[in-house]
């Protein structure tokens, strides 16, 4: 007995933990389940935070110059691995030293010309690291800082040397005066120097690669420039030469700018002189923004513009397109080598980062006690070195991974380079560096509106009108099968909507767009004359025809009615459209046609929503209490009157939650839009023309953007906005449905 | 006077009514337009021969299958440029389906039907389908060996096809050794290259370690000369034997055996006869693999694949969302709290496929599979093996797209289930445990089988995300094989809704392979409705079920 008792105790323990263990099992299974599927939320988010992160700034080292503290620095630069910097001086030294440290690594003496003075320094791009000395004789030297890089037991060593791409030998530019400004630009073509003399004069030396230039051997022979006079010019301060070498600025006066078309040799057209800045505020630097293309210009009042030709009724203009105000005094730039960013130094011993394309100041940070004179940024701009006036460098780590996002870049209107006006436009890649994306969800955000638009004017008169029907006035034995059929639709799989879309109704349409306007009227009329014809039909036949069964009687009569439309299309268009719809749509309306345009994804997409909105909507008007419309109906008021009044008033809300949801999903939807569209992001409403919707602009770009990109997280930024949205829609829609549904159980 | 029909609103209703009528015309009309452009597509047409006039060109014979036809006015055709003599004020004009793309570069034609003269069909025309370039349509002239006559004019079409068994039998074989054995060979090897490179990482690549690696290497080495010599001697075989036939305009062709799939005579097979043929094509097309760029040959890869991502991503999905379910109605307390999370998982069935396959490519791919490759296979190293789009992946991400589906069908069926027979279990001393495990659970399995059953119809029909996380436009090789461990999560798959994309919109060729996406649209239609009826067919049943209960 006793032994009985405490084995039926064990078992119950052994039952009760089973039990307990069963509701901890579920608990945390059951949560972490949902956590799992909210992760997607906070994931996506988690991604994209970082765009909208400023940058962070952080000095790691300080020494004293390196070589000789009294000689002037004229250029300061750091290579690709942050390992060793270098300093070119006014003595004609190139001296590279450890980045972190400033021990000196290497030090180099110019090939200079016999007892002349360095009286000018151009440098030819960051990237190349080419520079141009110019000489008091009329001479220059052309000479290249090379970074060889070794691996030995160490690791990666990096050796730094100085080359003469064009032989050490000077080259002489002019014979009877020295150079007092210089400017260079060299690219696989050709090689323009631009150089005052300093007698004033300006001059434009220019030199063609032939085709010989396959042997190697060519570089270390003088090569020939033309040399030719272009202006006499006072006062100027900098000369600077675009990349594509079409035009050449000279900074004169400080505060006036002046522009050169050089892009014929043979022919060189003084352009426009502009004043940069407001009377007495002087120019303090000013540099090209990477590409070539932008000015970048510091002025005393402590404003940073950005300045590029803008095409101007056939004449090409230097055009003030942003600027940063309150910079500080004495400014110092520097543009980033990869991307649309630059850096500024200061009196006050600040560095600043900003954005040219974004227009963002991203940090702004005191690293010295003294002002700050040179700066110099490395290739992947995550570390730079700046030499402050008490002759220190200070060298700065700098973490900017996406400079170029800003709430304006999305969203505004933004003028790009190249550009002649602020555009919204979505181009997010190019194989070079130089290349400004265009990061502007704002078509993107608009073909997707506009596809679900054009598919809700298509979805919504035959969803709900459908729904009211079947729900209303079907016969049940019919209704019985109509609602499954529709709702079939639901699960079918958007790709073949999409493909149907894209190769069979296409070129129907293409084929037919007389027709298929023509039916938009026809089909709807040919209701209503059925409705009447109905009255003629003799009451015998009439009455036999139990009521809820127009629809079925409808279908050959429509399908009749659908192929008249065809057949009658070709006198439409020869009435109405000069014979020619399509050519019609063009030259009358002056309107573009695509093939794969926006009623063929209003079409394909209003297929696809159509169920959706249609079981809903049609749940909730059957769901309306009966008697509400009993006593409606016996209070005198026909069907249609209860109908109208009755029964879409009550269940309004439900409707309404329907047209929601089928926006919701038109809004998501990817593979239709995918194949019915050209997937271009023009911002054109159209019905005739294609759009881009951020679905597709997912599916089409995320396969090729790479990992934590700026790209790839605007990718997971354009996800996150269909995410609120479409969770934002189906949300409201469900409260919304939620509160029909306590409503009526109330009634 | 406003008619009575119009005053009391009978219009209208007759206007609603077409809008059902309509909708349903397009449903009905999407899936008939499916089916019989799928269906007709493996039908062997007659071939006709014709002789095409066109003004000013001198006559051209022309050979080919009308595979479609429209009606054009006069007005366009001249508009583009052709003079054409004639009173009708509409044209037929046909699409023919020339075959011989490696002659005429097309495959296809259109034609204005009254220049064509002289239509018929004789019956000696022969169709070719080939490995390459396409069918092939004419005149058979004879049967070579080594490049020597051994059937001509009569006997040549029996020849052929005695010839053609034979070589259709040797490319089996080449395939066999090509695809299995040479394949299994190159697994093994990459194992071994795998294997070496991990006591590499290790530092245990001492000689004692590395011997029985090396020795296996030899070991395979040999075995693939072996297989090597055999290859070549199939294809001497295979190789001897050709065919010379005449195409349209009399030039002689001369076609390799080892190319052709298939030989026949359309015009002279009797109606069992092309029923049959039919049958061997719509074969064909499930059960094999694609040729030429998937426009033609079969689809099974592509069966194969999702059928295989469905079934891992059900493993996956129905105990977690049965969970879910169990939890969010039997344990969790009943307040806003639960609503909330009600509502939410609701409406996650909503958001975009394609955002999941964002999340999927972010978060499955590169985050865990880039943190799995580095701590399990980092002797694959920089090759990915998890860090790179995949199956898993797919399932995984199609799981967690279909996950509320399960979960909120889950929860209806429990809450159909009368409170009566919880009490009663827990009134006879069961505990909660032991009732939900034995009656709660049990009547409600046609309930999960029915979210399980939409989940699966909605993971099919999929394909943004996929385009994402996993999915290819050919596959080199089956997620599963005969090489250990057998299953392969981390290979990409092709899927059906991805390849109807692809050969749609990416083929070179759409004309050719405009029937046979509309034979795979109609295949993933059928699977999909087939599913969806019975979810609904099972959901019936089970409300039939309760019905009594509840009374």
């Amino acid at each position: 007995m006793t032994n009985a008792l405490t084995g039926s105790s064990k078992r119950h323990k052994i039952r009760h933990l089973k039990d307990k263990a069963a509701r901890i099992g579920m608990g945390l299974g059951g949560i972490s389940v949902i956590i799992a599927i909210t992760l997607i939320f906070f994931y996506l988010l988690y991604v994209v935070i970082p765009m909208f992160k400023s940058a962070e700034v952080a000095a790691i080292a300080s020494y004293e110059l390196p070589g000789k503290a009294q000689i002037q620095t004229l250029h300061l630069s750091l290579e690709e691995q942050n390992q060793v910097a270098s300093r070119i001086t006014t003595d004609g030294e190139v001296i590279f030293f450890n980045a972190a440290n400033g021990n000196i690594v290497n030090q180099f003496k110019l090939a200079t010309p016999h007892q002349a003075q360095l009286t000018a320094f151009a440098l030819d791009s960051l990237a190349s690291h080419i520079f141009a000395l110019g000489f008091g004789n009329g001479k220059v030297v052309i000479a290249k800082s090379v970074y060889d890089v070794r691996y030995n037991e160490h690791g990666r060593e990096i050796i730094p040397r100085v080359d003469y791409p064009y032989g050490d030998n000077s080259i002489s530019l002019i014979e009877d005066s020295g150079i007092a400004q210089l400017a260079i630009k060299i690219n696989d073509e050709q090689t323009t120097l631009a150089f005052l003399s300093t007698d004033d004069r300006l001059f434009l030396a220019h030199q063609q690669e032939e085709e010989s230039f396959l042997d190697e051997s060519d570089h270390s022979s003088p090569v020939a420039f033309v040399t030719q006079e272009i202006a006499d010019l006072e006062n100027v301060k900098q000369l600077i030469i675009d990349d594509e070498q079409r035009l050449l600025y000279a900074l004169h006066n400080n505060s006036e700018i002046s522009l050169f078309d050089i892009s014929d040799k043979d022919e060189i057209e003084a352009g426009e002189r502009i004043s940069l800045t407001d009377a007495g505020v002087e120019v303090t630097s000013i540099r090209l923004l990477t590409g070539g293309i932008s000015l970048l210009i510091a002025d005393d009042s402590g404003e940073i513009s950005q300045w590029f030709p803008v095409k101007k009724d056939g004449d090409i203009t230097l055009e003030k397109i942003r600027h940063f105000k309150n910079t500080g005094q004495g400014i110092e730039l520097m543009p980033e080598q990869r991307r649309k960013g630059f850096l500024s130094v200061n009196q006050q011993g600040e560095l600043t980062i900003y954005h040219a394309t974004a227009h963002r100041e991203l940090v702004s940070q005191k690293i010295s006690d003294n002002a700050l004179l040179h700066l110099a940024v490395s290739p992947r701009a995550d570390h730079i070195i700046a030499q402050s006036s008490d002759n220190k460098i200070s060298f700065v780590k700098i973490q900017n991974e996406h400079p170029e996002i800003s709430w304006s870049v999305l969203w505004d209107k933004i003028w790009y380079e190249s550009y002649d006006e602020p555009s919204y436009t979505w181009q997010s890649s190019s194989a070079s560096n130089d290349f400004e994306p265009k990061y502007s969800l704002m078509p993107l955000a608009f073909g997707t509106l506009k596809a679900a638009f054009y598919a809700m004017l298509f979805a919504i008169p035959l969803a709900i009108l459908g729904a009211i029907y079947t729900a209303y006035f079907m016969a049940p034995k019919m209704r019985a099968y109509v609602k499954p059929t529709i709702e079939i639709m639901e699960a079918l799989p958007t790709v073949i909507l999409g493909f149907l879309a894209g190769l069979w109704l296409a070129p129907l349409m293409e084929e037919h767009l007389a027709a298929m306007f023509t039916l938009i009227l026809l089909l709807p009329l040919s209701a209503f004359v059925a409705a009447g014809l109905w009255q003629l039909v003799p009451a015998s036949i009439r009455l036999r025809v139990p009521d809820g069964w127009q629809a079925a009687l409808l279908i050959p009569y429509l399908i009749f009615f659908t192929w008249f439309g065809f057949a009658i299309s070709g006198f439409v268009e020869a009435w109405f459209f000069a014979g020619n719809m399509k050519l019609w749509v063009s030259t009358e309306l002056g309107l573009d046609f695509d093939q794969r345009n926006a009623m063929v994804v209003g079409i394909a997409m209003g297929v696809a929503v159509i169920p959706t909105i249609f079981s809903i909507a049609e749940d909730a008007i059957f769901s309306v209490p009966k008697h509400l419309t009993f006593g409606s109906l016996a209070l005198g008021a026909t069907p249609w009157q209860t109908l109208v009044r009755v029964v879409i008033l009550t269940a309004s809300p439900g409707i309404f939650s329907a047209i929601m949801i089928g926006f919701g999903r038109a809004v998501g939807e990817t593979m239709i839009v995918l194949m019915a569209t050209g997937n271009t992001p023009v911002m054109d409403l159209s019905i005739f023309q294609g759009m881009r919707t951020l679905s597709a602009n997912i599916a089409v770009e995320m396969p090729e953007s790479e990992v934590n990109s700026t790209h790839y997280r605007i990718l997971f930024l354009a996800a996150l906005v269909l995410f609120f949205f479409t969770f934002m829609f189906n949300t409201l829609a469900e409260i919304v449905r939620q509160r029909l549904r306590n409503k009526y159980s109330s009634l | 006077m406003t008619p009575k029909w119009i005053k009391n609103g009978d219009a209208w209703i007759w206007l609603n009514a077409a809008a059902v009528s309509i909708s349903i015309i397009i449903v009905v009309g999407l899936l008939g337009l499916i089916a019989v452009r799928g269906l007709s597509h493996f039908w062997p047409a007659s071939v006709m021969q014709a002789d095409y006039v066109f003004p000013g060109n001198p006559l051209s014979r022309i050979i080919g299958e009308v595979v479609d036809n429209e009606l054009v006015s006069i007005d366009n055709i001249r508009s583009s440029g052709i003079q054409i003599e004639t009173q009708e004020p509409v044209l037929e004009r046909l699409l023919l389906k020339t075959g011989n793309r490696d002659i005429l570069g097309t495959d296809f034609r259109w034609l204005i039907a009254i220049n064509l003269k002289n239509i018929h069909y004789p019956e000696n025309i022969i169709a070719l389908e080939r490995r390459e370039w396409g069918n092939f349509y004419g005149y058979i002239k004879s049967v070579k060996q080594h490049g020597q006559i051994i059937a001509e004019g009569e006997k040549a079409w029996p020849m052929l096809q005695q010839r053609l068994t034979r070589a259709l039998d040797l490319a089996k074989q080449i395939k066999q050794v090509e695809k299995n054995e040479i394949g299994d060979i190159n697994y093994e090897m990459e194992d071994l290259r795998l294997a070496e490179r991990r006591l590499q990482l290790d530092q245990e690549d001492n000689e004692s370690n590395l011997a029985p690696l090396h020795q296996a290497r030899k070991q395979l080495d040999a075995d693939y000369k072996q297989l090597q010599q055999r290859l070549n001697l199939l294809y001497q075989q295979i190789n001897q034997d050709s065919l010379v036939a005449t195409v349209a305009d009399g030039t002689e062709v001369e076609i390799a055996l080892a190319k052709i799939v298939r030989a026949y005579q359309p015009n002279a097979l009797s109606l069992l006869a092309r029923i049959g043929l039919y049958f061997e094509k719509l074969a064909e097309f499930i059960f094999d693999e694609p040729r030429e760029a998937n426009t033609e040959g079969g689809i099974f890869p592509a069966i194969f694949g999702t059928v295989m991502m469905v079934l891992i991503m059900s493993v996956l999905v129905t105990p977690f969302g049965v969970i879910a379910a169990v939890y969010l109605r039997e344990y969790a307390k009943q307040g806003f709290l639960t609503r909330t999370i009600r509502i939410a998982v609701n409406n996650l069935a909503g958001v975009p496929s394609i955002v999941y396959g964002v999340f999927g490519l972010g978060f499955f791919v590169y985050f865990l599979g880039g943190n799995i490759d580095q701590l399990f296979y980092s002797e694959a190293l920089p090759a990915p093996t998890f860090g790179t789009p995949g199956i898993l992946w797919s399932s995984l991400t199609l799981a967690i797209l279909t996950v509320p589906v399960v979960i909120v069908a889950t929860e209806e069926g429990l809450s159909r289930i009368p409170k009566a027979i919880r009490e009663g279990s827990l009134a006879l001393g069961a505990t909660k445990a032991e009732t939900l495990w034995r009656t709660v659970l049990p009547m409600a399995t046609p309930a999960m089988m029915t979210g399980m059953i939409l989940a699966v119809a909605r993971a099919a029909g999929e394909v943004a995300p996929l385009m994402l996380v996993g999915v290819v436009k050919l596959a080199p090789s089956l997620p599963l094989d005969d090489n250990f461990p057998f299953l392969h999560l981390d290979r990409k798959f092709m899927h059906l809704g991805f390849h109807i994309y692809d050969v749609g919109f990416q083929s070179p060729n759409v004309e050719a392979a405009r029937p046979l996406v509309f034979a795979t649209a109609l295949l993933l239609v059928l699977v999909i409705i087939i599913l969806n009826l019975a979810a609904i067919y099972i959901r019936n049943r089970l409300r039939e079920r309760y019905r009594g209960l509840e009374q």
